[in-house]
């Protein structure tokens, strides 16, 4: 089907979804992209953010904190630091890294700590959009 | 002759070990069943990460803007030795066939003029190395409470290899791990990690879009990839582990059993011995009548 490309979403220890899928919004370090089908071949950089996948059974929706994402004509594939589905248990888990990533920064001074301040201001808000 | 009664405590002793063994055993192999799984469910990131890094390195490798990750310090005077190995013993070979390898590496090294510096990951390897390379441990990692290994555990080892790689510590980094194989095959495998080796049939991925830059991106994902490899080291290392010790407690059962079977003979020869011996004595003593 030339409307579905394959999606794979890893993480370092497993893998959270795989199929075909019609398009992924991705939260690209540059801004969101979303890629479909025939897209440009692409590597981009993730910030903290939600990860929509449009699949057959309707939108599924992740929060990722990080990584990169391949994309290609033939499919995607998203290498995400940790990666959550948005649900309850993913907020719980959410929830405490951004209370780490919070006082990560509070620890940090100079550049490092607009990096990390920003992460979690991108993360604060995924968090708050899907609850 | 020995005494029946010894025998016999060397019985009961000999089969509570049998029971111990068979429940190591046993308890490896659920271990060994999870460890698999890990390992399993790691893999398809790292070979995309493996991959993509490739692809990357291949287009960068050469321009002057390479990171330092990739390139190297330009120098190959200090190598760092990372050795991973198992926080507990009674697992056969595993500990001292890494701490074999990396102590031959190291010997090496030394007799060129390098400096070694060793990282120690696991208590066992530093119990061996530390006896004639003391003075060459520079930090351990202690992953005793770690009772599942998580990327996190990776993150902890590469900090301190990255930390020490700023401060310009070192040059090379290389790590040792014991890759699996099957239950019964352990490889201790060095592995170069630092500066990243890139294979020689790697192409250059032309037809991709960076976004932000390409030196962004790799600037981003060398580290990450760094961590990777050490995270899926770790993972080989403790399905291994759960492996070499679930083979070893096989082989200490089945001698055990062989033990008790011996034991066992003899003592009954010894019994049958002893009343042999009663009964020439009785029937002596009625002749004698």
């Amino acid at each position: 089907m030339a409307d579905m490309m394959q999606f794979d979403l890893v993480s370092p220890e497993r893998k959270l979804a795989s199929g075909q899928v019609r398009a992924v919004q991705i939260p690209g370090a540059d801004g969101d992209l979303t890629a479909m089908p025939e897209h440009a071949a692409t590597i981009t950089t993730l910030r903290p953010g939600v990860l929509t996948s449009e699949g057959p059974e309707g939108e599924t929706r992740f929060v990722v904190t990080g990584g990169f994402a391949e994309i290609t004509p033939q499919g995607t594939s998203v290498l995400a630091e940790r990666a959550f589905p948005a649900d309850a248990e993913g907020r719980a888990a959410l929830d405490v890294i951004l209370q780490e990533m919070r006082s990560k920064a509070a620890n940090n001074s100079g550049p490092d700590k607009d990096a990390l301040d920003k992460a979690a201001d991108d993360l604060e808000r995924a968090i708050a959009s899907i609850s | 002759m020995p005494n029946l009664k010894d025998l016999k405590n060397r019985i009961a002793s000999v089969k509570s070990t049998r029971k111990i063994t068979k429940a190591m055993q046993m308890v490896a192999a659920a271990k060994l069943r999870r460890a698999q799984d890990a390992a399993e469910a790691a893999r398809p990131y790292a070979d995309k990460m493996a991959d993509v890094v490739n692809g990357l390195a291949a287009s960068v490798a050469g321009s002057e803007t390479a990171p330092k990750l990739l390139a190297g310090t330009g120098s190959e005077q200090t190598h760092l030795l990372v050795v991973m190995t198992a926080e507990r013993g009674l697992c056969g070979g595993f500990n001292s066939s890494i701490v074999k390898i990396a102590r031959y590496r190291a010997e090496k090294l030394i007799k060129e003029g390098k400096t070694v510096k060793i990282l120690t990951v696991g208590k066992k390897g530093r119990e061996q190395l530390k006896r004639d390379l003391s003075a060459h441990l520079v930090d351990h990692v202690d992953l005793s409470e770690v009772k599942r290994v998580s990327y996190e555990n990776a993150a902890d080892i590469s900090k301190k290899v990255f930390e020490m790689f700023d401060a310009g510590e070192f040059d090379v980094a290389t790590i040792f791990y014991n890759r699996f194989e099957s239950v019964i095959s352990q490889v201790p495998t060095p592995k170069q990690i630092i500066p990243a080796v890139v294979p020689a049939d790697a192409e250059a991925d032309a037809l991709y879009d960076y976004e932000p830059s390409e030196e962004a991106i790799l600037e981003d994902l060398l580290p990450r990839s760094v961590t990777t490899q050490i995270f899926t080291a770790l993972l080989e290392n403790g399905a291994s582990e759960q492996g070499a010790r679930m083979s070893a407690m096989d082989n200490a059962t089945r001698n055990a059993g062989d033990m008790i079977d011996k034991l066992t003979t003899e003592y009954n020869r010894s019994r049958q011995a002893a009343i042999t011996k009663e009964l020439i004595e009785i029937i002596s003593g009625a002749e004698a009548l």
